[in-house]
């Protein structure tokens, strides 16, 4: 409860920063208050503190919602040029906020009605955000198209929701996991649960329900991408494993060959676009997409617990992601707007930073040892190994040699070519956000206990 | 500890490199690979007098999912640190007044690179030995796109993408044989165990699986199609490092991980194994005598050589290990003589064509006639280093298989062919317009070929020396698998 509070007193904060004069320093208030909310997490470990049984704050949601925030303080920093040059500053940094406030209720929901609410309050500011930057026909396009889809798969919720309520007669996610186990599902229980998970695959951006991403992550402002590819995921994510695992999990017999249809679909759709993909923007979309397909697999095998894995895949995804994100906006708006591959080429001659890092978290993100997106990777195959699902290991396996592929269309530009354009130079705080996000990948690449055992 | 000091020395000197090293990148890396080389010496030692504490490092490390941070040096490892630390000084000689751009990051690379591939050497856990295995082929990938010739962008690619689409195999038998064990562990004692208990059909597919990553790195025939062009296009320390050091680490990887792990495989189709190693040598020797450029001549010659310590290995007895150790120092030490000699003349002439060259002999007699010994080396004549590795291999390789022996001898006469051909038509003949500006070597070019030309012999005259370290370690190894 305290962590919500703290986060919408930030939103409500940055409404009136413009009135009391605080705009140049909130960035630092907002970094605090997100601090704030980490140790609020930490203090309220194992506490389980259930909120009038409409959240519940167990480790599950204190995890996530600390990664959630560490994600959002690297990208806040990261961010900070889209803020400065800005007219609706103060708009910009609420609709975020309580972009986030819904995201917090997403994570600790223990009834159906603050799902569905937490899923509205994280998109509705998104869908603003999305086409914030007005002039922008792209930007419009991206907006409008996230907007209807997204209402569509509200709709699929809705209904979802309705028809369980139906079969079991409770919003509350307890009651319904009791009134599923005690015999098998009926039809209305089944598509119910279908038409979520429709609605929550729309979210995470899994394919077939994928299309609506590259369009959006390709018009959306650079920064309001990476949000949503971080962020946004890792919340969708967590809400998707709470509903199937706890509400849901009396079904799995059900439900276990369509997650695992989907995870080899999206996979092999994702990577295989990405593949042939020349703006490096759109590229990255379709790789979002791609590790969304791997955490599906996590999802998949939730019957031996591996929250702890997706916790893991989340967070090493997330920062290498605002990392890739941050020095595309960089090397873009310093290349008259250029998205192409081509504008990456001799990058190393122009900055190292920015080509070192940009490597490095593309390294992390293809999966290549002992990066942590290897062990991320390793993690969830071995978990698909051990559960009887051998093929689908090996379709993620070759999905991430289709992945090397890509990724390394980007790094052979960087590295292997010459330039003749005018080197790019960094601000210190872009400089520390791309050292603090490579760090964090190292850190993790040889610690990743400390995450995992966190959970399960 | 010093088993953790050799990974550690390399790392600590790529971060200082990196970091600080714009203005003396010479002066760091030289000492650092000395400083390496010292601590290697101070390891041997150790390994000799049998002071298990200083070289076993056993940490947990991932524990609950059964990796562990496990180190550990015998005399097999030891060699093979005695090699990567051995010659990592005196490519970093050779480079000196070469002119690379960012120096400090070349070097800095070769350090990584060197770490990771002594932590292959010394890992005692299949996931540490895979994770090294794998940390390797970074830091080359980026040497040969930073600093390689024409055509390097799609070059490196296949090279990199061949590479890990064979480890991802080994990656998935490891993964395999480690469900296999009783509680769940990576440590080579418990993969030893449980791959032994395979049934013999299973047992040949993880020796498969493991083998078609082990043959993409040697490279073997039909899995070498990456590496001529690689060696061709990478910069000359990178190409030392890559055939000198890390093919080695796939030889290794043969002996460590697949003999002890799965014998009966090896008993029973071993032998298809030892039949690719064979065509890869008769191959790739004739490709040599065909090759108009030196550069690619060498790479094909190293896949012979490779070759031959492949099917040594598999061949499995006493001589052939003893052989295939003996052979991988030498073929290390060889390799980076001739990428050496290639190196001076093409800065020379412009060009490694050998038809364009000729009468360098007339010009520098000492550069022939070092030239000349490290040719024989490479063509096995006694009292060079050499000839004890083949002539040790081939006994031991007649012991398990007289056919495969007989055609693997020929690789000798073949290697005396297009070795003596293209030092004919490179250093003897007439002068002609384009070598008439040959240049006298360099004392720096002069001293670095002086020590690898002492070495050659002075491990032909002597190679007790080598012998004596691994004798122990292969008898165990053997011993093992009985």
């Amino acid at each position: 409860m305290k962590e919500l509070l703290l986060i919408s007193g930030l939103g409500v904060l940055s409404l009136l920063s413009g009135l009391l004069n605080l705009r140049k320093g909130f960035l630092l208030i907002v970094i605090l208050g997100l601090l704030g909310n980490i140790g609020l997490s930490i203090a309220d470990w194992n506490l389980n503190e259930d909120v009038y049984g409409m959240m519940l704050m167990d480790n599950f949601a204190l995890a996530f919602n600390i990664v959630m925030s560490v994600s959002a303080i690297l990208w806040f920093i990261s961010a900070s040029s889209y803020f400065n040059n800005d007219n609706n500053f103060s708009d910009h940094f609420s609709l975020v906020l309580f972009s986030m406030c819904g995201g917090l209720v997403l994570l600790s929901y223990s009834n159906m009605s603050m799902l569905f609410l937490g899923i509205e309050i994280l998109s509705i500011p998104l869908f603003v955000l999305v086409g914030s930057d007005k002039t922008k026909l792209s930007s419009n396009e991206a907006a409008f198209k996230y907007f209807l889809l997204g209402a569509f798969a509200t709709a699929f919720l809705l209904f979802g929701i309705a028809l369980i309520y139906g079969a079991t007669g409770s919003f509350q996610n307890a009651t319904i996991a009791a009134k599923l186990s005690e015999g098998p599902a009926n039809a209305m229980a089944f598509t119910g649960m279908l038409l979520m998970l429709v609605a929550m695959a729309f979210k995470v951006s899994a394919a077939p329900f994928h299309f609506w991403a590259p369009d959006v992550y390709q018009g959306a402002p650079s920064y309001i991408t990476a949000f949503m590819a971080t962020v946004v995921k890792t919340v969708a994510f967590a809400a998707f494993y709470r509903l199937f695992s706890s509400t849901f999990g009396s079904m799995q017999a059900e439900y276990r060959i369509i997650f695992a249809a989907i995870a080899a679909l999206t996979l092999l759709i994702a990577n295989f676009t990405a593949a042939v993909q020349t703006n490096v923007k759109r590229l990255l979309a379709y790789s979002s997409i791609s590790h969304a397909g791997f955490m599906m697999i996590a999802l998949l095998c939730m019957a031996n617990n591996t929250s702890g894995i997706l916790l893991y895949y989340v967070l090493v995804y997330s920062i290498s992601s605002i990392a890739a994100f941050s020095i595309f906006e960089i090397v873009r708006t310093q290349s008259n707007g250029k998205e192409d591959i081509d504008a990456f080429k001799g990058l190393i001659r122009r900055n190292r930073w920015l080509a070192g890092v940009f490597a490095f978290s593309m390294l992390s993100m293809s999966g290549i040892p002992p990066m942590a997106g290897f062990m991320a990777k390793y993690l969830v195959f071995t978990a698909a190994i051990d559960n009887g699902y051998m093929w689908l290991a090996l379709i993620g396996i070759v999905g991430s040699l289709i992945a090397v592929y890509y990724y390394f269309k980007v790094i052979i530009a960087m590295f292997g070519h010459e330039s003749d354009e005018a080197p790019i130079s960094i601000t210190a705080s872009q400089k520390f956000i791309l050292v603090l996000c490579a760090l964090g990948l190292i850190a993790l690449s040889i610690f990743p206990n400390l995450v995992i055992n966190q959970l399960g | 500890m010093l088993t953790l000091l050799l990974i550690l020395i390399p790392l600590f000197s790529s971060i200082m490199l990196f970091a600080f090293g714009r203005n003396h990148a010479k002066a760091i890396a030289f000492t650092a690979s000395v400083a390496e080389l010292a601590v290697a010496f101070a390891t041997l030692n150790a390994v000799q007098t049998g002071q298990a504490a200083l070289l076993n490092i056993d940490m947990p490390w991932l524990a609950d999912i059964g990796i562990r941070f496990h180190i550990n040096t015998d005399g097999i490892s030891m060699l093979m640190v005695l090699l990567s630390t051995l010659l990592m000084p005196l490519i970093m000689y050779a480079s000196f007044n070469r002119n690379y751009n960012n120096l400090h990051t070349l070097y800095g690379l070769m350090f990584l690179m060197q770490g990771s591939i002594i932590g292959s050497f010394v890992a005692m856990d299949g996931f540490l030995f895979y994770l090294f295995w794998e940390i390797a082929l970074i830091p080359i990938y980026f040497i040969i796109l930073m600093w390689g010739g024409n055509n390097r962008q799609k070059v490196t690619f296949k090279f990199f993408i061949y590479t890990l689409f064979g480890s991802l195999f080994m990656l998935v038998a490891l993964i395999y044989v480690y469900l296999q064990t009783p509680d769940r562990s990576f440590d080579i004692q418990a993969l030893y165990a449980a791959g032994r208990q395979l049934p013999v059909v299973e047992q040949a597919w993880v020796m498969a699986a493991f083998f078609l990553a082990f043959a993409i790195k040697m490279p073997i025939f039909p899995f070498h199609t990456w590496q001529p062009d690689t060696y061709y296009v990478a910069p000359t320390p990178g190409v030392m490092m890559l055939s000198g050091i890390m093919s080695k680490m796939a030889t290794y990887g043969l002996i460590r991980w697949v003999l002890p792990m799965v014998p009966q495989g090896i008993e029973e189709y071993g032998y298809i194994l030892i039949v690719l190693s064979v065509i890869s040598i008769l191959y790739a020797s004739f490709i040599s005598i065909v090759q108009k450029d030196f550069k690619y001549l060498i790479a094909y010659s190293s896949i012979a050589h490779m070759g031959l310590i492949s099917a040594g290995i598999i061949a499995c007895n006493a001589q052939s290990l003893q052989g295939s150790l003996m052979e991988m120092l030498s073929h290390g030490i060889n390799t980076v003589g001739l990428f050496f000699v290639f190196d001076i003349i093409f800065l020379r002439m412009g060009t490694s064509e050998m038809k364009q060259l000729g009468g360098i002999r007339g010009l520098d007699s000492s550069f022939a006639f070092l030239f000349f010994i490290i040719v024989l080396s490479v063509v096995a004549l006694p009292f060079t280093n050499g000839f004890v590795g083949e002539f040790l291999l081939i006994i031991g390789l007649f012991q398990a298989n007289a056919i495969a022996a007989s055609f693997a001898g020929l690789s000798i006469i073949l290697g005396v062919v297009y070795m003596f051909r293209s030092y004919q038509t490179m250093m003897l003949g007439e002068t002609n317009q384009l070598t008439a500006g040959f240049t006298k070597l360099t004392m720096q070019e002069k001293i670095t070929l002086i020590i690898i030309v002492t070495l050659i012999i002075g491990l032909g005259v002597y190679p007790k020396i080598v012998l004596g370290i691994t004798e122990s370690s292969v008898q165990t190894l053997l011993q093992g698998i009985q």
